[in-house]
């Protein structure tokens, strides 16, 4: 059927009305459309193409007509419906450069390039930022070795920044990169090298009250001997010298001997009280690091570890049947995975091995207790990181509850920017599964102030049935203590 | 800025991939520009790596060819018939846009066309009789651009045809290009029904003399300063050339009768011939300086989209061509559409066209519906471009020169590929426009030139 309109008088360009008439007719039920002003030219192209209705016979050269030729009336009148919203003018669209340089010129005074593609072309991107004079966050990984050396070593006679590359978190003057949370601004200025040691500090600085200044990443590899800890120290000698930072806080798994010794140099010159978390090097958790970085920087005395409470742990083993006997931790930030490891101690098994763990054969099939990294790239080829796509875990999670010998689920749960914008519907599921036959264990790192909001998140897990701890070193101490009271 | 002067400023951010991140910043309110990034065109590395060892060398050969090009100085002197002033036209030869092609490739248009025009020339009695003789060695077919010459879509262009003559009074060259149909079913979009073939007639018998008096009575008509008027009034001169078509029909008017005053107002794109023949005009200068990476062609025939460099002579480079993203008329979509087809890409390749299209506000449906977006588009060819205009101003950006001489080096090395204007021609002959819209040369073409210019750089 064919439903017209005719208004008088009203004048649109005929690019515009092309536009509206495309949009028309790839409407649910639309044939085909026309909205054109009605001269004689345009009449006899309706007439053609058989959308000329009896309205149009004495609409002229000033009027606009709609014509629709639809399945139903319905979808007609929606259409026409539809059309004086498209006449309007549309709202202009931002600008979209295709590199760096047409960047620069919609923002030519730019101080951060946020670099996320293909590492193999990355650390080429970095290096045009650098020498535009920009700071660089490199998110990207796989960036060669030799490359990431070349980039901080020219960045660092020049004074910027190089974040990376494999740097998944930032804050910035309090504004949160990639995978950041909304934490409270404050008067602690952060140095890692491991990220999610460097979110889970934060978080637990922030909910803790008190608040971040800087939060600098520099990517694993940069503590390791051959990039020598180059932007490690060029971050703690900027947060020595930033007013806005009281309290200096270094997170890091062990860096090389040589660096630690330059790393230990360079505290040395520090007027500032420096926190220092090297993960398995010292006994301290991310925890405590977070929460004597805070006590610091309101001038009180670094917190006493309180000892764990053991009635929860007793409660849990109690319902356990006599096979059950291990911790089987699934991990979606690698430093959990390490910092698990190290506080669960001897006869741990590992995809990623640290401390006294042993590698574990299979990385898809656990023994004994066993702690995954499923963010090494072995699980993250092809498919998205685990804190965005959780399917995979989700997978194992069932599988470990399956296993007659698991005993404590134990999981990380990562919220802030970036991250799977509603965990709590991903994992509710599972975890109500997995408790009619194992303890789950889990943290949450992030805050109230994330889009996720930790407190929802957190009532939601409870519900299923999870035991939610403050810290990732909290979770892992109480899995520890279930299976000890086995 | 050092780490703490950074700390002390206000964050200002690219973001360099993954979309989500750029999110993140807008809802923390920091200024942040989002990069729809790339990779680069896979070439020959030692390719990249000789010509970026040549680079001092063709820095300096493209200095040259943009101050001839900037020099250009297009006028219309005149009008004539093909045969007798277009070099190389011959009682047989059919001139057609793009690149050189057989009858077999031909796509339906530019078949149409040859038939309209073998009827138009008398060669042939009825279509069918006309594509005998395309078929057969009878007719030579050429290119439009290796005659000094240029024509809008189909671009075929036979003896009899009256043409426009523009010389480029800085170097003395000459361009030659036909008169602009206006719109309907017409020969450049491959219509030959009688009332095509009339009207054709009625050029040659009307609208020629009278113009040709016209223009012998002003002595020649400035085309630099109409163009670089008209993109002040909102023309970029290839899908929009209402203010360069009434800028020309003002000066000519006291000379025009009353019955091709109103064939000319009734043709918003009359101007069209005559901005692709500056351009050809401009360019042909520029032709054969050695080592220079600037295109002085960019042509398509229906089938293939071909471009020509001022450091590699006469040879052509080819793809296939693409279909445009377009707005079409009522009743046809997009699977009726023919490749991107005609000569008028000489406008791009001149600065003007989709190069200049932030001159030109009224038109940016076409190219996603804000001016905001036309200001990208001319943006973004300022960055694979070897110079900026002299006379060709866009208003909105401050009367900065339209991005001018487009450069193979930095379209492979920067992946951004020409943004051109055009009409959509029905892939049917016979049938006419169906559309206009906007698109992005392919990469082909430009992949071998960059790769044939690598091989034949040479020292001194």
């Amino acid at each position: 059927m064919i439903t017209g309109q005719v208004r008088k008088g009203a004048y649109f360009d005929s690019v515009t009305l092309m536009r509206v008439g495309k949009e028309i007719t790839g409407m649910p039920g639309v044939i085909d459309a026309a909205v054109v002003m009605a001269t004689a030219s345009n009449k006899a192209i309706l007439n053609a193409s058989g959308l000329l209705s009896v309205q149009f016979k004495d609409a002229g050269d000033t009027d606009l007509v709609i014509a629709v030729k639809a399945e139903s009336e319905a979808a007609a009148k929606t259409a026409l419906a539809a059309v004086d919203g498209l006449l309007k003018r549309p709202a202009a669209t931002e600008s979209r450069p295709v590199n760096l340089s047409g960047a620069l010129q919609i923002l030519p005074d730019a101080n951060l390039a946020l670099i996320s593609i293909a590492g193999r072309y990355a650390g080429d991107e970095a290096m045009r930022a650098l020498e535009a004079g920009m700071h660089v966050m490199l998110f990207s990984d796989n960036v060669p070795l030799e490359k990431e050396i070349a980039l901080k070593r020219f960045a660092a006679k020049r004074g910027l920044l190089v974040m990376g590359p494999d740097c998944g978190t930032a804050i910035i003057n309090g504004v949160p990169l990639a995978f950041a949370n909304v934490v409270n601004r404050g008067n602690i200025g952060i140095a890692a090298a491991a990220g999610t040691g460097l979110q889970e500090v934060s978080c637990i600085i922030s909910n803790a009250g008190a608040g971040i200044s800087q939060a600098i990443g520099t990517g694993g590899r940069d503590v390791k001997k051959e990039v020598g800890g180059i932007m490690f120290i060029e971050a703690l000698k900027a947060l020595a010298k930033d007013e806005q930072t009281k309290v200096i806080l270094l997170v890091s798994k062990p860096p090389h001997p040589a660096v630690l010794k330059r790393i230990t140099k360079s505290i040395k010159t520090i007027r500032k009280p420096v926190v220092t978390m090297f993960i398995g090097a010292s006994p301290t958790t991310l925890e405590e690091a977070a929460l004597t970085a805070v006590a610091l920087s309101r001038g009180k005395k670094p917190p006493e570890v309180a000892a764990p409470d053991t009635k929860i742990a007793k409660r849990e083993a109690g319902k356990r049947k006599k096979r059950q006997k291990y911790v089987r931790g699934l991990f979606s930030g690698g430093t959990f995975c390490a910092e698990a490891q190290i506080l669960l101690g001897n006869g741990v098994y590992s995809n990623a091995p640290t401390g006294k763990s042993r590698q574990l054969k299979d990385s898809l099939k656990s023994q004994k207790n066993t702690l995954i990294d499923l963010g090494e790239d072995e699980f993250t080829v092809g498919r998205p990181h685990p804190m965005i796509d959780y399917s995979l875990r989700n997978k194992r999670i069932l599988q470990e509850a399956e296993d007659p010998e698991t005993a404590v689920i134990l999981l990380d749960v990562v919220l802030g920017y970036g991250s799977n914008p509603d965990p709590a519907a991903e994992l509710t599921g599972v975890i109500r599964e997995a408790c009619r036959r194992v303890s789950v264990v889990c943290s949450i790192t992030g805050t109230d102030k994330d889009p996720q909001n930790r407190s929802r998140v957190k009532t939601a897990l409870r519900k299923a049935g999870a035991i939610v701890m403050p810290s990732n070193a909290a979770a892992c101490k109480l899995a520890g203590s279930i299976i000890q009271c086995l | 800025m050092s780490v703490n002067a950074l700390f002390r400023s206000e964050l200002k951010v690219v973001n360099i991939g993954l979309a989500v991140f750029k999110q993140v910043l807008d809802d923390a309110h920091v200024p942040a520009v989002q990069v729809d990034w790339k990779p680069p065109v896979d070439v020959d590395a030692r390719l990249v790596k000789r010509v970026k060892a040549f680079q001092p060398v063709i820095d300096k050969a493209n200095v040259e060819v943009v101050k001839i090009i900037l020099s250009g100085m297009p006028q219309l002197v005149g009008l004539a018939r093909a045969i007798d002033v277009i070099p190389g036209m011959t009682s047989d030869t059919l001139l057609h846009a793009g690149p050189p092609i057989t009858w077999e490739r031909m796509c339906g248009p530019m078949r149409g066309a040859v038939v309209g025009a073998l009827l138009y020339e008398r060669k042939a009695g009825t279509p069918e009789e006309a594509e005998r003789l395309a078929a057969s060695s009878a007719i030579k077919f050429s290119p439009c651009h290796e005659h000094a010459a240029v024509g809008p879509m189909a671009g075929v262009t036979s003896p009899s045809m009256p043409v426009f003559i523009v010389k480029n009074e800085a170097l003395g060259n000459f361009a030659y290009c036909s008169m602009n149909e206006g719109l309907g079913k017409v020969l450049r979009y491959g219509a030959y029904s009688e009332p095509v073939i009339q009207k054709l007639r009625w050029m040659e018998n009307t609208l020629y003399p009278v113009l040709k008096k016209a223009v012998a009575k002003v002595g020649k008509v400035d085309l630099k300063n109409i163009i670089a008027q008209a993109l002040h009034m909102g023309d970029e001169v290839h899908n929009r050339n209402r203010a360069a078509t009434s800028l020309l029909y003002r000066t000519l008017a006291p000379s025009l009768g009353p019955e091709v005053l109103e064939f000319i107002n009734g043709n918003d794109h009359f101007f069209l011939n005559l901005s692709m023949a500056a351009s050809k005009a401009t360019l042909d200068a520029a032709r054969g300086i050695k080592n220079s990476s600037v295109l002085v062609v960019m042509a398509r025939n229906g089938t293939d989209f071909g471009i020509q460099l001022s450091g590699t002579g006469n040879e052509w480079f080819t793809g296939p061509a693409d279909v445009p993203d377009a707005l079409y008329f009522p009743g046809y979509t997009k699977s009726d559409a023919n490749p991107d087809i005609g000569d008028s890409a000489i406008t791009e390749t001149n600065g003007l066209g989709g190069f200049a299209i932030a001159a030109a506000p009224a038109i940016v449906q076409f190219v996603g519906g804000s001016a905001e977006d036309a200001v990208n588009y001319t943006r973004q060819m300022y960055e694979i471009t070897a110079g900026e205009n002299n006379v060709y101003q866009i208003p909105y950006l401050n009367f900065r020169g339209t991005p001018t001489g487009i450069d193979v080096i930095k379209v492979v090395e920067k992946n951004i590929l020409p943004f051109i204007d055009t009409g959509v021609a029905h892939k049917e002959p016979g049938v006419g426009q169906i559309g206009a819209g906007v698109l992005n040369a392919p990469l082909e073409p430009f992949k071998k030139a960059f790769e044939k210019f690598a091989k034949t750089l040479r020292k001194g």
